[in-house]
């Protein structure tokens, strides 16, 4: 079996008993949207505009508290050190990590995006499939990038401070072409407008994978 | 660490680059004409532009000494990374200082999403990043690896950056701003500017020098310290 | 074991030649020589800062070497790092144990990462051989700091290691622990595996140990065959060879 599988199933097991990171994520997420919609005004149409760039803002402040904690548990027992003594590649220690953190927050994405959409009363039924589309490429960018910089941040002095200081201005790309492809799809852009965002996300996940392919080994080793 | 006190091409750095700085400031205030629309606040174009190209040739250099450092495991290239990342924040700041002074009587605003000032923005945002990440990893060697690591990604993510934020403001045009650098300058304004790009390429070197001898003479004390206290 | 320390003709278990560390200007490692012969239990002492940890941690491939050159069974671990990962076992003084899975469940994982065969029944020895047998089916957070350096010595040693490098294992370990530790090493001796264990506690180390050395600043100052140790002023020797470190460090 691939040592990215086998760290993958270590991961889910682990969080499978204590739900640490998805539960928190999930609550962290809806409390967010929640008081988003106290800074307007009761019934204003202004918030409608505003919810796509709140949804993403909202997830993405959601998924850096999950991630804060992926690399936590291999640095508190010394197990990155039990990793690398295994006769494993070094980046596939990334790829399971970057898998689980994905997995997760999708996850999570299932539960809030609902929710979201009776919160923001938004029509999203008709359009999921586009929404799906572009959910997956948003949040497999950021996670590329938060699953490379966590693994920086857990071997900081200020583990939880540091990783969003180090991500948002990174992610800043991700998270236009993000919000902009799902504004297109709400308000009916066309295909046009939408696949040209998502063109660009694509083309931004692959870059930041390959980047953080080929520097990961340098943030693990010692 | 080498204990020089300095070699004759700093020395021959130093000289020149004070000779061009007061020439540059002669240029810019007696030589160049007074732009008409814009008046007098127009000359700090050539403080602007200047700056936001060191600031850019700072961030490379970033680039280029991680990289170096990744591979080589040379504390030197770690040392050039740090100073031009520290040189690069000070004039990415004067860079959204001086926009928007100028910003200020000509478009009526203090700060405009304008894609370049956007863009500075965030660069600023990276490289302070990557000055708080040195400070809060403990151990030099480690400090420089993620360092190196995070300037990689940083510099990458620079045009990227800029595509997006073109696109974006693509799809919400700004009013039409007034006078783009660069289109139909007097020719004595572009003397101007070009002496001026090169006098800040000359003051950003002269700088990167004294910043890696304060960094080596910071070091080169750290490790007598270490030896004499061991 | 015993005829074998005759060195130069017989292929040593572990063989360190020119072995140099540093970190920027500052010298972990000086120039270390020496040779294992397979079976045997070589005890490394030294003061805090000495290197011994980098001594262990280069073994183990977690970290290069400067200059100089290592050989482990034959193997060259920076050329083929993942063939000699699998020769390697490592207890050190962190457990490696992930404490929200069972003791089960840690030993599996660590045996799929290094593809062990028959992964099941080798655990289920393994687990009854460290005593943890009744307990294998709980979370490892739930276990005693014994408990827990007892399951460490099963993962370190479930993928069948020849080559065993120890650092430090008696830290953190109460008396009875710290015992059972030594009987267990002691047990794993008599099977012809070759060890290499660095330690500032003097008087385990000696009880276990075929060869002594003492490392200090970075060299070994002291590499001797046990039997050529006077035991009872081994202390004094101990002391003399790094001495005013312990007054200042």
């Amino acid at each position: 079996m691939s040592a990215v599988f086998v760290i993958l199933w270590k991961d889910l097991l682990s969080e499978f008993r204590t739900k640490e990171m998805v539960l928190s994520m999930l609550v962290f997420s809806l409390m967010v949207a929640v008081i988003f919609n106290f800074s307007f005004p009761p019934g204003s149409e202004f918030i409608q505009q505003a919810a796509p760039g709140i949804l993403w803002m909202t997830l993405v402040f959601a998924s850096l508290l999950g991630m804060n904690r992926s690399f936590v548990y291999e640095v508190d027992k010394g197990c990155m050190q039990g990793l690398m003594l295994a006769p494993v590649n070094r980046t596939a220690i990334y790829l399971s990590k970057l898998l689980v953190n994905f997995i997760f927050i999708t996850i999570v994405e299932l539960v809030v995006l609902p929710l979201f959409s009776v919160f923001f009363k938004l029509e999203v039924l008709h359009v999921a499939g586009q929404l799906a589309l572009i959910m997956f490429l948003g949040t497999l960018g950021f996670t590329i990038i938060g699953t490379l910089f966590s693994a920086i941040s857990v071997n900081t002095k200020t583990r939880e401070v540091m990783l969003p200081i180090l991500h948002f201005p990174v992610s800043i790309p991700i998270i236009i072409c993000s919000v902009q492809a799902t504004t297109a799809v709400l308000q009916e852009q066309g295909w046009q407008v939408l696949w040209g965002w998502c063109k660009l996300i694509v083309v931004f996940d692959i870059i930041f994978l390959i980047v953080a392919y080929f520097t990961f080994e340098f943030i693990i080793e010692e | 660490m080498d204990n020089k006190s300095s070699s004759p091409w700093v020395r021959i750095l130093v000289v020149a680059t004070l000779i061009t700085m007061l020439v540059d400031l002669y240029l810019i205030f007696e030589f160049a004409p007074t732009e008409r629309a814009m008046g007098h606040v127009q000359r700090i174009f050539y403080f602007h532009v200047p700056s936001a190209w060191v600031a850019f040739l700072a961030f490379f250099i970033v680039f280029i000494g991680s990289v170096g450092y990744l591979w080589k495991r040379d504390r030197k290239y770690d040392m050039i990374a740090h100073s031009a990342a520290e040189i690069g924040v000070l004039f990415a700041t004067l860079v959204m200082i001086t926009g928007p002074i100028w910003g200020r009587p000509v478009w009526n605003t203090w700060w405009e999403w304008s894609p370049r000032l956007t863009l500075f923005l965030v660069l600023w945002f990276i490289y302070i990043a990557y000055m708080m990440l040195r400070s809060f990893v403990e151990g030099e060697e480690r400090s420089a690896r993620f360092a190196a690591v995070f300037g990689i990604v940083g510099f990458v993510d620079v045009p990227i950056v800029h595509l997006s934020i073109r696109l974006w403001r693509d799809i919400h045009p700004s009013p039409v701003i007034a006078g783009g650098d660069g289109s139909g300058l007097h020719p004595d304004m572009k003397i101007t500017f070009f002496f001026s790009l090169f006098t800040f390429t000359l003051l950003f070197f002269w700088l990167l020098v004294q910043r890696l001898r304060l960094e080596k003479s910071t070091v080169a004390t750290s490790e007598l310290k270490k030896q004499i206290a061991y | 074991m015993s005829d074998s320390i005759a060195s130069g003709s017989q292929t040593a278990a572990i063989k360190v030649h020119g072995l140099s560390k540093t970190f920027g200007n500052q010298f972990a490692l000086r120039k270390i020589d020496f040779e294992l012969p397979p079976g045997e239990f070589l005890t490394i002492f030294g003061p805090n800062g000495a290197g011994k940890t980098t001594l262990i941690r280069i073994l183990s491939t977690l970290t290069h070497a400067s200059s100089g050159e290592v050989e482990m069974g034959g193997i060259v671990p920076s050329k083929e790092p993942d063939k000699i990962r699998r020769q390697i076992g490592v207890i050190g003084h962190q457990t490696y144990l992930y404490e929200n899975l069972t003791a089960e469940e840690n030993l599996k994982f660590y045996g799929r990462l290094y593809g062990v065969t028959d992964l099941d029944q080798k655990i289920a020895t393994i687990i009854a051989s460290v005593g943890l047998r009744l307990r294998r089916r709980d979370c490892v957070r739930t276990f005693s700091r014994g408990m827990q350096q007892r399951l460490a010595i099963a993962r370190a040693l479930l993928h069948e290691p020849t080559i065993l490098l120890l650092d430090e294992p008696y830290t953190g370990l109460d008396q009875h622990a710290a015992e059972m530790l030594s009987g267990w090493l002691r047990e794993l001796r008599s099977s012809q595996r070759t060890t290499l264990m660095v330690t500032h506690d003097l008087e385990r180390g000696i009880d276990l140990a075929d060869r002594i050395a003492i490392l200090k600043k970075g060299r070994i100052v002291f590499y001797e065959k046990r039997e050529n140790v006077d035991r009872s002023n081994f202390k004094q020797t101990y002391y003399k060879l790094v001495g005013d470190e312990q007054n200042t460090a």
